[in-house]
């Protein structure tokens, strides 16, 4: 019999009665919204960070609107300065924090265990509640005038501006607390809840992405708690730790600041380059070179993470000693990074690769990744990094990490777990347009910045000198082209929803767990106990019945 | 661990229930989604470890600050660390580490099946957590009526309920006329640092009666006591930061270095 024990074979589609779906298993609206199934919360998960993905989006269109001309195009400067911030605020703590782990990942990581729940059903529900009720403030503070601090919150702006910061600063404050109970769930459900069978040396690297992310979001989390919390008072009560004419350091802030946010940007990519190790190995039907030297650079990722936070701060007047410690620390993230490329590049080399959406997807984060990852190199650098630093070089870079790497790794996942999550197929050519627009606009937008970077442009600068205005044209046009390519995306996903195709169990004769169980799941997941066998990419000891390959591709 | 021991029954069938069908013999304690106690007993525990993992990050942040300040203004910090009521201080610790020792005599009681001595001993850490409070309460009063606030209030003695300026006092004003510079630093950190550490005390409170509540119930076994188990844990955690605010807050003296001063 096959080597992952599944109910499959068994039961056939539809055949059997404890075949019904998650998605039909109970009607109403009530059923989902105190639903404690992580398929479901997943999903509400889901739709959450597309709103606020969709709101931030608008806010950027919004900004490279303005920027299209020097001086006034589309709005005052104060207005300006309240876009980009919510643009950062909503992005950071709303959409790409939450994307992955606690919306794919709340769907897929039970399954991919074998497991029927997450540990903690209940805490799962009220996590997600956290985040809802973070994001009401958020919405709280825009109607409530707003912030325009960036969503870094420096003092002492942040402390003497106008505006609704407390109740910004609030808002990412308890969104951080959901954040840390989805990794504290999520750290033991990977510990308690493997199937049998299901060693450490056979966990998918997805889980070990998410692993390594849900450390980050349990200890780094609270630092940012804590600093924001002391901001909320500095602004309430007038406390002056951060207040250098009470004694206090506005420096301090931007340590403690970077403290968490450095493994922030880890809490981003480490799940997008996750879910890029499920989407390489199925589309090119191999195990991915390597999964002990992939699985370790996680886990390097995540600690070293913790070590290089004042590279934020070059130039805010540390010891020369310091920035020379945190320059050579910072070149070491580079090992892990480049461990990673090398794998997934290998994994591909002379492969018979499935060139599908997912895939595209997987490919453009690879090609974005090389990029975000090698210019992070010259701001490592002291030297360049006195002249890059704020400009925008640095909001280029951080892009091609924060969404050339982990929004595209997200949209690969999207595609790939689509028809696991919703039973039904999308149209891969519309896909396959969306995808080239995506990538088109994407690196238009932002592959000019980093000439407008080198040559001196400042980030969050209103207005600018007339020879940046080419290349801030070009720019601005490619951010209609993305968002052409991303809403004709939505409205696919939606179509999909509509009257899509219904899925085959195995859309994508993948090897991986979770699609040994029905698709779409049932409420426990697995019909009954799966028992695993072999590794997640073992295709050479899967068989054609559990790779679907009776089905037409 | 006493726990172990307590569940070694429920290892042995921990390994042949997989693939089976049944789960019949589930209890109604046992969530759907676990298949021995002991398993769901683990989970909790390494969550709660995990929980308290962030717990100590979250006041790390307040120990950093702490430890630069007072290398800046040592002798501020010693200056403030005076105007504390030690003897308040003192006793409060007894109060809290006393009152450690009835919660771990409360899971004690509980992995015993002894509900009225669980009972007994939950209601002694309670009414420990509210005399630490209402120690606090005099000694913040004091603080309040004596000026010593933080930041930019630091010097106006206020009233501590109505947060209203009191009349002002020749005598408290000499006295604050003679601390160094920059005691109002030390304030800050010393509210902040205690009053999240007593905001952490309330929400133990409100974890203990709902505990109390449960015991009362008959929720608790033999069996199953995971929750009186991983309350104490966090109550533990809660008296552990007691223990370093003490010292850092109460007992400190200012040396020089290097006789420059």
């Amino acid at each position: 019999m096959a080597a992952i024990t599944t109910d499959q074979h068994g039961h056939g589609h539809g055949s059997g009665e404890p075949d019904v779906d998650y998605i039909r298993k109970s009607k109403g609206l009530m059923s989902w919204l105190i639903t404690l199934d992580h398929k479901r919360i997943g999903v509400m998960y889901l739709i959450s960070v597309m709103v606020f993905f969709v709101f931030a989006g608008v806010m950027a269109l919004l900004v490279r609107a303005e920027l299209f001309t020097p001086g006034r195009t589309l709005m005052d400067p104060d207005t300006y300065n309240r876009v980009f911030t919510l643009h950062g605020v909503v992005m950071v703590f709303f959409f790409i924090i939450p994307a992955v782990p606690a919306a794919l990942g709340n769907f897929v990581l039970p399954i991919m265990l074998g497991a029927k729940d997450v540990a903690f059903p209940r805490l799962n529900l009220l996590s997600y509640y956290i985040y809802v009720l973070g994001g009401c403030f958020g919405i709280f503070s825009m109607i409530n005038g707003a912030v325009d601090t960036g969503w870094t919150f420096y003092t002492p702006y942040s402390t003497t501006t106008n505006g609704a910061v407390v109740w910004m600063v609030m808002a990412a404050f308890i969104a951080g607390f959901s954040s840390i109970l989805t990794g504290v769930n999520f750290i033991v459900t990977i510990h308690k809840l493997r199937a049998p069978g299901l060693t450490w040396s056979r966990l998918p690297l997805f889980l070990w992405g998410i692993y390594a992310t849900s450390i980050l979001q349990v200890l780094a989390t609270p630092v940012l708690a804590i600093t924001l919390l002391l901001l909320m008072l500095e602004r309430t009560m007038d406390i002056g730790i951060f207040d250098p004419h009470k004694g206090g350091d506005p420096v301090l802030f931007q340590h403690f600041f970077w403290f968490y946010s450095h493994p922030a940007v880890y809490i981003m990519i480490l799940p997008g380059m996750a879910i890029v190790n499920e989407i390489i190995a199925t589309f090119t039907h191999r195990k991915i070179m390597g999964y002990r030297a992939v699985f370790i650079s996680s886990l390097a990722l995540a600690l070293f993470s913790f070590l290089v936070w004042a590279h934020h701060m070059f130039t805010s007047g540390m010891s020369e000693y310091a920035n020379m410690v945190f320059s050579a620390l910072t070149f070491l993230v580079a090992i892990p990074s480049g461990v990673k490329v090398f794998n997934w590049t290998g994994t591909l080399y002379k492969a018979s690769i499935w060139v599908a959406s997912p895939m595209l997807y997987g490919l453009a984060f690879l090609f974005q990744f090389c990029i975000g990852g090698l210019t992070g190199l010259f701001l490592a650098t002291l030297a360049t990094d006195i002249h890059l630093h704020d400009t925008y070089f640095v909001v280029a870079h951080f892009h091609y990490v924060m969404v050339g790497s982990t929004v595209f790794a997200f949209f690969g996942g999207l595609h790939y777990w689509w028809p696991k999550m919703t039973g039904k197929l999308y149209d891969e050519k519309t896909a396959k347009i969306c995808f080239w627009l995506i990538f088109v606009g994407y690196n238009t937008v932002f592959l000019p910045q980093f000439v407008l970077g080198s040559r001196g442009m400042p980030r969050r600068y209103y207005d600018y000198l007339p020879q940046f205005q080419f290349l801030h044209q070009v720019s601005t046009v490619g951010s209609w082209i993305l968002a052409i390519g991303g809403f004709w995306m939505l409205f696919m996903f939606v179509q999909s929803l509509r009257n899509g195709k219904k899925s085959p169990w195995n859309p994508w004769n993948s090897a991986g767990y979770e699609w040994g169980s029905p698709t779409p799941p049932p409420l426990e997941n697995f019909n009954k106990q799966p028992v695993f066998t072999r590794g997640p990419y073992d295709y050479h000891l899967a068989t054609d019945a559990e790779l679907g390959e009776e089905q037409v591709k | 661990m006493t726990e172990a021991a307590a569940h070694a029954d429920d290892h042995d069938h921990a390994h042949d229930e997989h693939g089976g069908e049944h789960h019949g013999d589930h209890p109604k304690w046992l969530q759907h989604h676990w298949d021995t106690p002991a398993q769901q007993f683990d989970a909790a525990k390494i969550g709660m470890w995990a929980f308290l993992g962030q717990e100590l990050l979250f006041f790390s942040g307040l120990f950093v600050a702490y430890a630069i300040y007072r290398t800046w203004f040592g002798e501020a910090f010693a200056a403030g660390s005076h105007q504390l009521d030690r003897t308040m201080g003192a006793a409060n610790t007894c109060v809290l580490l006393f009152s450690s020792l009835t919660a771990a005599l409360s899971v004690r009681a509980s992995q015993l099946g002894k509900k009225s001595e669980t009972t007994i001993w939950i209601l002694l850490t309670i009414a420990c957590a509210f005399i630490f409070l209402i120690v606090k309460y005099f000694e913040y009063h004091a603080k309040f009526d004596h000026g010593l606030l933080p930041g930019s209030f630091f010097g106006t003695p206020r009233d501590m309920l109505s947060f209203s300026p009191l009349p002002p006092d020749p005598k408290v004003a000499e006295h604050l006329q003679e601390l160094p510079d920059h005691t109002h630093v030390f304030f800050s950190l010393y509210f902040v640092m205690t009053g999240l550490h007593a905001i952490h005390v309330i929400i133990g409170i409100g974890v203990w009666v709902w505990i109390l509540k449960r015991n009362l119930r008959g929720d608790f076994s033999k069996r199953y006591f995971t929750p009186v188990d991983i309350t104490a844990l966090y109550w533990h955690l809660v008296d552990l930061v007691w223990i370093y605010l003490f010292p850092l807050l109460y007992l400190i003296d200012y040396v020089p270095h290097g006789g420059h001063h």
